[in-house]
């Protein structure tokens, strides 16, 4: 089938017309939250009690990606009126149906009541996630899918296609922040060809899970942003980069891709216009530090997932030694609606310096975890007290760690923080791929540095000697600390550790680990000092507490 | 020396001139100025992994490893501060805690790069518990020997192999703390049938880790050997 862009926009108007003609569209969510609570057999039991009723005409049940609200799956979202009931099972749908549908009366008892938990998101990296099948490109193109990528190759030319994106302000949104449009530049300008495109979606990070949800619930989004890029630069060929442990997203993305190259989207000259570019899948055995810029690129290659120092930078000298953009598939997501609203709306969005928006994974002890999406320069306050609903009770708050794995631990103090790179890096964490922890007062942050640092001493690669060793001697002197036998000097040793960690490893993976160390010994030092001191653990965690309660009388 | 494809930096406030392309320790070596260095040698490909070549850097907070970051013109660049003599003890301490390093009995005593590093730096005690590790120690081949347990991980023996004897028999297995080297598919070092037994692995490993059996390892040692077979290459 050869199509060309008018073809696109056709097909687009159809399909939404289609889609205006059902009363009813009952989403139910079948991505990898909702999936083991038995999202499929709802989702039967949807199509079943909608044939019973006779509303085939009149209702589309679909599967889609995340709402967000993972931890009450299976979710549905009812639209028009965005009706999302929670921890649906087959038995309700039928209910669901026949009061909701039929009768027009939601069923109240099984709605999803925290209403805050929406209110300060802005959803645009996610604006399709819940909404639309990912299986089905036509509801992508339906929603303005692939019109972004259409308006670059007949109205723009690569030049003002970096434009827009420089005037977006939009920056990398895999943990560094490096400002996208001028890494496109970068390679643009390049004369060394062929060029590649690399889409990051290694996402080592534990309790991170933003970049899985977004390929499950709108791949395309990630594909006409890596078009649009390719496009920019003058790549022929990108390569997503997926962990194997993310099937579902490596199912879908691969239905996507096949669906898109059907329809004239991707490969050669792309609906008869000058441009072609296709993407292969590379899967990942799952190493951290295969998401690192150079470490994904040997792996890649079919090496060693290694970092190597820079320059070069991939952008120069990459994959195969040609110049290659590598970006986050979140960033990648943005692109479409830059191109569609323009760079200067995106910036008006966020803060001058942090444009846009950031997902974020929001775990721990916190009453509504999920996926997230705010505007960046939000607090940390009304992302763990609005959005999240704050600690459940019982509890007092006592940190929250930003950032991932490598992130930092920042106190109740800091919690009018603003969400952006340059504010969380002075606190001491990072933005990384957008893991939030909340921790309350049961545990231990002696333990909760430990924890993480002893993550990354697994996944350390080995290469250089600070991360190599030095995470490892820490995370030994955190255990003695934890046992009861630490001693005063050690704090003086983990900080000098700690700092020469930080700025003498060679990669992001060993710069950034010891900052739950750093920022625990900043913010709970007197933690550490009990310990020590009193040979007690606070939180009543520790492997010594926990011996001398047994040795009690 | 000036002009086209060369740049002009200054290294501790001497001005050097320098090749386009050049690294900073390249630059440092012909201007008569050490940078400690460990993984690096001359004539194999630059690695980075050792991080005892760190240099300041006019204007960036950050520190460069000398031996993969190249010069600039105008680059104003510090080889010893006091930070840096601190971090670069503190490497030393890390590389001799890693792994059970009693230099009293070891091949290596007396010809150690890594004992050397320890007496420049005066490391006179660790602060940091010792890991008695238990690598493998493969003794099967007639006259090479790998001791695991006092490698330091600078790759120097793998791209030597690769690069210079061109085999490929050594490489690394396992990450982190468990980064091993292998032969072959970790088999025997005696069974291997890619190994020419060549032993420039032995000649170049900065330590005790790998080395020749019954021979004073100060005849077997010789670093310069990769750059040596280069230039004659190049004859
Ligand atoms: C240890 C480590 C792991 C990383 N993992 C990821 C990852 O899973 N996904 C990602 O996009 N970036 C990851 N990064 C960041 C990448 O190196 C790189 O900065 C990013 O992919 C660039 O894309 P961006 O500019 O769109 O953020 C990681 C970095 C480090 C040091
Ligand atoms: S910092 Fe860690 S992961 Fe990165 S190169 Fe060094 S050892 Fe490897
Ligand atoms: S003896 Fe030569 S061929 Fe054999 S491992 Fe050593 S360097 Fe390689
Ligand atoms: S065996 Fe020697 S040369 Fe090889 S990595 Fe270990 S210390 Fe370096
Ligand atoms: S996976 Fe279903 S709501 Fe997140
Ligand atoms: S000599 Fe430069 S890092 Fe080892």
């Amino acid at each position: 089938m050869v199509l060309k862009p008018e073809d696109i926009l056709r097909i687009a108007r159809e399909e939404a017309e289609r889609q205006r003609s059902y009363r009813y569209r009952i989403n139910v969510c079948c991505s990898s939250g909702c999936l083991p609570f038995g999202a499929l057999q709802v989702l039967k039991a949807f199509e079943e009690a909608i044939k019973e009723f006779g509303l085939q005409g009149e209702c589309r049940v679909s599967r889609t990606g995340c709402v967000g609200t993972c931890s009450v799956g299976p979710v549905v979202l009812i639209e028009p009126g965005g009706y999302l009931y929670q921890n649906v099972t087959p038995e309700n749908a039928r209910e669901i149906v026949k009061s909701h549908i039929v009768s027009g009366k939601p069923v109240k008892e099984l709605l999803y009541a925290n209403e805050a938990f929406f209110k300060k998101q802005l959803r645009l990296v996610l604006r399709n996630a819940g909404k639309i099948d990912p299986l089905k490109i036509e509801d992508y193109i339906a929603a303005g899918g692939y019109s972004a990528l259409i308006k670059c190759l007949t109205k723009m030319t690569p030049k003002e296609v970096i434009d827009e994106v420089i005037a977006s302000g939009l920056r990398g949104r895999g943990g560094a922040g490096f400002p996208t449009g001028q890494k496109w530049n970068f390679v643009a300008r390049e004369k060394n060809t062929p060029k590649y495109v690399v889409a990051n979606l290694d996402e080592g990070d534990p309790g991170v899970f933003a970049n899985r949800t977004l390929a499950e619930a709108d791949p395309h989004a990630i594909i006409e942003g890596m078009a649009i890029a390719a496009y920019a630069v003058g790549a022929e060929k990108g390569y997503i980069y997926v962990r194997a442990e993310y099937p579902l997203a490596v199912q879908t993305l691969r239905e996507a891709l096949k669906q898109a190259r059907s329809m004239n989207l991707m490969g050669k000259n792309i609906l008869e216009t000058q441009f072609s570019f296709d993407i292969e899948l590379r899967l990942g055995a799952g190493a951290f530090v295969a998401g690192e810029e150079t470490g994904i690129l040997a792996s890649i290659e079919g090496r060693r997932a290694m970092p190597r120092p820079r320059p070069p930078y991939p952008a120069t000298s990459g994959l195969w030694g040609k110049p290659t953009l590598i970006q986050n598939v979140e960033t990648l997501a943005n692109v479409p609606l830059i191109i569609l609203n323009g760079g200067s709306w995106f910036a008006k969005i966020g803060t001058p310096k942090c444009t846009g928006t950031k997902c974020f994974s929001l775990t721990g002890k916190v009453n509504n975890p999920g996926l997230i999406e705010v505007p960046m320069g939000i607090t940390l306050r009304e992302v763990v007290f609005e959005i999240g609903g704050g600690v459940p009770s019982g509890r007092r708050f006592k940190a929250v760690l930003v950032g991932g794995p490598s992130g930092g631990c920042l106190p109740e103090s800091l919690l009018d923080l603003s969400i952006d790179y340059e504010s969380l890096t002075k606190a001491g964490a990072i933005m990384g791929s957008g893991g939030i922890v909340v921790i309350d007062d049961e545990s231990c942050m002696v333990d909760t540095a430990w924890f993480f640092t002893d993550f990354c001493v697994d996944e350390s690669c080995g290469k250089c000697v600070p991360c190599r060793v030095g995470l490892l001697k820490m995370r030994n002197i955190l255990e003695r600390i934890m046992k009861g036998e630490g001693r005063l000097e050690d704090l003086d040793i983990l900080s000098e550790l700690g700092e020469y960690v930080r700025d003498v490893s060679l990669c992001g993976l060993g710069q950034t680990a010891p900052n739950p160390v750093l920022t625990t010994l900043r913010y709970f030092r007197d933690e550490y000092i009990t310990h020590i001191f009193d040979k007690r653990c606070p939180a009543g965690k520790c492997f010594r507490s926990q011996v001398s309660m047994k040795e009690a009388p | 020396m000036s002009g086209a494809g060369t740049v002009k930096l200054k290294i501790n406030g001497v001005e050097v001139t320098a090749y386009e392309g050049e690294t900073i320790l390249e630059a440092a070596k012909r201007a008569g100025i050490r940078i400690p260095t460990l993984c690096y040698l001359d004539g194999l490909s630059n690695y980075g992994s050792c991080r005892l070549c760190i240099v300041e850097i006019k204007g960036s907070p950050k520190l460069f490893p000398s031996c993969t970051t190249p010069v600039s013109n105008g680059m104003e660049v510090i080889t010893d501060s006091e930070r840096l003599r601190k971090y670069r003890k503190m490497t030393v301490e890390l590389l001799l805690s890693e792994k059970p390093h009693v230099c009293a009995v070891c091949v290596a005593n007396g010809n150690c790069e890594l004992q050397d590093l320890a007496k420049e730096f005066g490391v006179d005690h660790l602060r940091f518990d010792r890991e008695w590790t238990r690598q493998k120690i493969d003794l099967t081949h007639d006259f090479l020997v790998i001791d695991n347990n006092r490698c330091i991980l600078c790759t120097r023996c793998v791209r030597v192999c690769d690069e210079i004897e061109g085999v490929h028999v050594l490489d690394i297995k396992a990450r982190g703390k468990d980064s091993q080297i292998i032969v072959d598919m970790d088999e025997d070092w005696g069974s291997s049938r890619s190994c020419t037994s060549c032993r420039k692995c032995a000649r170049v490993c900065p330590v005790g880790a790998i080395y020749v059996r019954d021979k004073p390892i100060s005849e077997t040692k010789d670093k310069d050997i990769a750059q040596f077979i280069i230039s004659r290459r190049r004859r």
